[in-house]
């Protein structure tokens, strides 16, 4: 305070390149404002701004408070975005590990004969964990598809008679030919087995899931 | 020519109100960013996962930046 009253407010009129600006003081001269709405007495008397981080984050008026909680709100909002973050590196990192893994090997499902016109069998692929159906719908043309239905896993039944595949559960139903949902719940196609004929053997080469 | 002029309490509520209604959109569309991005990885559409990232990543930066700088307005207070 001494040092403001020293020296007079218009102290740089007509100082270079403020010619002209009479009247007008720079902001900077001014001593900085005391926080009038500061009600707080900590109870060592001391200011606020002396006092430990842990008493500011405990304020004891209301505005105070508030400003208080909002900050830590947007402090939580800042963590919640960084497990969002988190999350979407977690897919990408999932996905780079699958494309790592490489094309599946070969595995046989069956021979052209064991499976006679407009039957289908059940297989597991590519692990243990994930049904698949193989349907005979021609002389030389199959299709395989994943037999969890898209809408809720249930395992889907085909009936070549209606060129359809059809979930139980909810009423859902498939076009064999495509795999694509055409009544019902589902929304996405079933899983399409890509599928190799060598001879008369039949075998898996992966596995194609589509949004569309 | 700079102002040293500390804000006021008024002003801070003010700057974290603000910066909160701006945290808590890029973080609702950061939401949306990751369901839609996992639902297309799960439909096996993997084009989008990478630009996904990105952005939310842009996101984050974005809300680092803002907390950092509630950070600064306090530190120039005391």
């Amino acid at each position: 305070m001494a040092d403001h009253e020293q020296e007079p407010l218009d102290i740089r009129i007509d100082s270079p390149g403020r010619e002209g600006l009479t009247g007008t003081t720079p902001a900077n001269i001014y001593r900085p404002l005391e926080d009038a709405e500061q009600v707080t007495i900590a109870p060592n008397g001391r200011p606020m701004d002396e006092q430990p981080a842990w008493r500011t984050d405990f304020p004891i008026d209301w505005p105070q408070d508030h400003y208080v909680e909002r900050r830590d709100f947007m402090k939580f909002m800042v963590l919640t975005s960084l497990a969002f973050t988190v999350g979407q590196f977690w897919i990408a990192a999932q996905n780079w590990w699958r494309a790592r893994r490489g094309q599946t090997e070969l595995v046989r499902l069956a021979s052209v004969t064991e499976l006679p016109l407009g039957t289908a069998r059940t297989f597991a692929y590519p692990t243990e964990h994930d049904p698949c159906i193989l349907v005979r719908t021609g002389e030389r043309t199959f299709v395989a598809y994943s037999q969890k239905c898209t809408h809720l896993s249930c395992a889907v039944v085909p009936d070549v008679g209606e060129g359809v595949i059809r979930c139980p559960c909810h009423d859902g139903v498939f076009d064999l030919a495509s795999g694509r949902p055409i009544a019902g719940p589902p929304r996405r196609p079933l899983s399409q087995v890509q599928f190799r004929i060598r001879g008369d053997e039949i075998f898996a080469a992966g596995i194609e899931e589509r949004t569309v | 020519m700079s102002v040293n002029r500390p804000f006021t309490r008024a002003q801070r509520a003010t700057i974290v109100n603000g910066m909160l209604a701006f945290v808590m959109m890029l973080v609702v569309l950061q939401l949306w960013l990751l369901t839609a991005t996992m639902n297309a990885y799960l439909g096996g559409d993997r084009a989008v996962i990478w630009p996904a990232a990105v952005a939310s990543l842009a996101c984050l930066l974005l809300n680092v930046g803002l907390l950092r700088y509630l950070y600064r307005i306090e530190r120039t207070r005391r």
